[in-house]
């Protein structure tokens, strides 16, 4: 079983996020950058299968060089090896861009399974698993929050509001997963030291056959026009409760006209 | 005028279109006519029919099949892109649930088109405004190649009456064997809840680790039923086992945009306000008064919610 693990470097969510304005792009080189959350459980997932089938797990990315911090981490949680795509024309893609470069990375490389993370916490998109079905014409068993393979067919429950769907498809497929379908494991000492010696491929856009005139942010289906910051609120009313914050709030809906 | 595509989106539960579609077809109007699009199983049409009319559409167009439900978001696509390729429409407008947003990648590439997700408005020029960063920036876009789509937040845009023709128009379908990959074997409802849905609700009361137990969640569903709202929970209240995890709010939960949202027992953590940071009102009631929380309340309670949240509900249910 060969699983390709697709693994994004995203700003740290608990931090300040920016945007650069020289080109409204997201500002990723002075931001604190970490593995998109997410995507940890899309590892797990993968080792888990690996472990239990055979196989290797190779781990793909797309992103400027400081992106190999995150494929370190997956290495050291026990990915057996990498490939990062980078190249400064691919600076500013969008979503229809980047779905580009993944596949054509893809069509280089064996799998029978291709996992990812149901959402990159950055943009907040969902859509890589769908864009890459769509792109690669692979079935697309996305929004995971279990996944099981056996015999060919890989079966997943999908989340959804109030429960789940059940899906299945035959192999290859894309799966995506959910922060509930698993608990990622912490990379140990000795995983993080063999880590520095597993192989790790990186690619320009020409050693995948993609045109540099096609991504990058000149070249982008959507363009960023402005942005601001959302402006700051008010200060708001703050009581403390000595018997009366209970009739205080309920006054204040009042003044609302809620109640 | 020229034509935008807006796809309906129906009520999982039964029972008609989503409050999100009459959203979407008040949107698409900025931009043109609104023609909504039915893809579903047969018999759908029928029963939504006069609202999609009410709301704007101009034509209906129908496409039943019962392959589209069978199979996973791609036969969707492929209908929408059949349509889309008839029609060259000015745009598509697409309730941005999980399923819609993934319509729409695969849209964007069938026709070569960009996309715009999560997009809370739409200008007459195309510009759309998105929020980003757990809420923190505002940012405007543009598709800048081929038919512009747009998947539409819910809440965002309130649904207005435009009466139109709504005249229905039957699409064939027939699904190609490539759609057909991921096969829908089951839909199971776990959580019925008598409370108005999450993302739809007007209020919305949510409770964290503060509540400290499964049981001492009713003191959150009293407040929610007295204020007719939706409960929601932070992502430690259903790490813990309070609350099931379809209720969650946040990053990684729904992301809800209601007139009035009540956090209770909540720190206020980034990922938690990503999900709730556009709410209209907000009430935070935590017993820290450091509490992150505050920054974003109009109005705060510093104290314990078991005395608090028990007597507010009292008072409100008094007030009837
Ligand atoms: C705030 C914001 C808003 C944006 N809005 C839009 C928009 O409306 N339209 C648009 O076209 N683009 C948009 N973009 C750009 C787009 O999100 C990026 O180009 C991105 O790389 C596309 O994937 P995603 O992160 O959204 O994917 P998601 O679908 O959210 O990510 C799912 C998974 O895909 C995998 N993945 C994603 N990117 C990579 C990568 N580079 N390398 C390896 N694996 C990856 C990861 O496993 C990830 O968990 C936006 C970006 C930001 C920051
Ligand atoms: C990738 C990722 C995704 C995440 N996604 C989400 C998400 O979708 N949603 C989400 O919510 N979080 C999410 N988180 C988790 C988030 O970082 C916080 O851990 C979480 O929101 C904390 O929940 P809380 O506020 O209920 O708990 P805490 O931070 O523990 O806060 C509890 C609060 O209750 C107060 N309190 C305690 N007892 C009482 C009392 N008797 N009366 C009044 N107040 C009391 C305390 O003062 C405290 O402020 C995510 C984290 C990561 C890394």
């Amino acid at each position: 079983m060969n699983i390709v693990v697709l693994v994004k470097q995203v700003p740290d969510s608990g931090s300040e996020r920016k945007m650069d304005p020289a080109d409204n792009t997201v500002a990723r080189a002075a931001a604190d950058n970490v593995v998109n959350e997410i995507d940890e459980y899309a590892i797990e997932e993968a080792l888990v299968v690996k472990e239990a089938q055979g196989g290797e797990v190779t781990v793909l990315t797309v992103g400027p060089d400081s992106a190999t911090d995150a494929i370190r981490k997956a290495l050291s949680m026990g990915a057996d090896k990498a490939v990062h795509i980078s190249d400064e024309a691919i600076k500013g893609s969008d979503a229809v861009q980047i779905s580009a470069v993944l596949a054509a990375a893809l069509g280089q490389l064996e799998y029978d399974l291709i996992i990812c993370g149901a959402e990159a916490t950055d943009s907040q998109m969902s859509v890589m698993p769908a864009l890459l079905a769509e792109r690669l014409g692979l079935p697309q068993l996305s929004g995971a929050r279990k996944l099981t393979v056996d015999g060919g067919v890989a079966k997943i429950e999908r989340q959804t509001d109030g429960g789940y769907w059940a899906v299945e498809a035959p192999l290859p497929a894309i799966v995506s997963t959910w922060d509930t379908i698993n608990e990622p494991r912490y990379p140990s000492f000795k995983g993080i030291m063999a880590a520095k010696k597993k192989p790790v491929e990186t690619k320009s856009l020409a050693d995948i056959g993609v045109d540099a005139s096609t991504v990058g942010l000149a070249n982008a289906t959507t363009q960023v026009v402005d942005f601001a910051g959302r402006p700051p609120k008010g200060e708001g009313v703050k009581v403390t409760d000595e018997g009366d914050g209970a009739q205080k709030f309920v006054d204040f809906l009042a003044g609302q006209k809620i109640v | 005028m020229a034509e935008v595509l807006v796809l309906a989106e129906l009520n999982p539960a039964g029972g008609g279109v989503r409050k999100t579609t009459l959203e979407a077809l008040t949107a698409a109007r900025a931009l043109g006519e609104p023609s909504a699009v039915v893809i579903a199983a047969p018999g759908t049409a029928a029963g939504i029919k006069d609202a999609l009319a009410e709301y704007g559409a101009a034509t209906v167009y129908v496409a039943e099949a019962a392959e589209v439900d069978e199979f996973l978001v791609a036969p969707k696509a492929e209908v929408l892109a059949q349509l889309v390729q008839e029609k060259s429409p000015a745009a598509v407008v697409i309730p941005s649930s999980p399923e819609g947003k993934e319509i729409a990648a695969r849209l964007a590439i069938k026709i070569g088109s960009g996309f715009l997700t999560d997009v809370t408005e739409i200008a007459a020029d195309g510009t759309a405004t998105q929020v980003a960063f757990a809420g923190s920036v505002i940012v405007h876009s543009k598709v800048t190649a081929g038919t512009p789509i747009y998947t539409l937040r819910g809440n965002s845009v309130t649904p207005e009456p435009a009466a139109a023709a709504g005249a229905e128009q039957a699409v064939s379908v027939s699904v190609s064997d490539a759609a057909k990959g991921a096969k829908v074997t089951d839909r199971v409802v776990e959580q019925k809840s008598s409370r108005p849905e999450l993302t739809e609700a007007a209020i919305v009361v949510s409770g964290g680790r503060g509540v400290a137990s499964a049981e001492n969640f009713s003191v959150i569903e009293g407040l929610a039923d007295s204020l007719g709202a939706a409960v929601g929970a932070s992502r430690a209240a259903v790490d813990s086992g309070f609350y099931p995890h379809s209720f969650q709010v946040g990053q990684t939960g729904k992301t809800v945009s209601p007139q009035l949202y009540v956090a209770v027992g909540i720190s206020g953590a980034i990922q938690h306000r990503a999900g709730m940071q556009t709410s209209k009102t907000i009430v935070a009631i935590n017993k820290d008064p450091e509490a992150p929380i505050f920054e974003l309340a109009d109005f705060g309670v510093i104290g314990d919610l078991n005395t608090v949240v028990p007597q507010a509900t009292e008072l409100i249910t008094a007030r009837k």
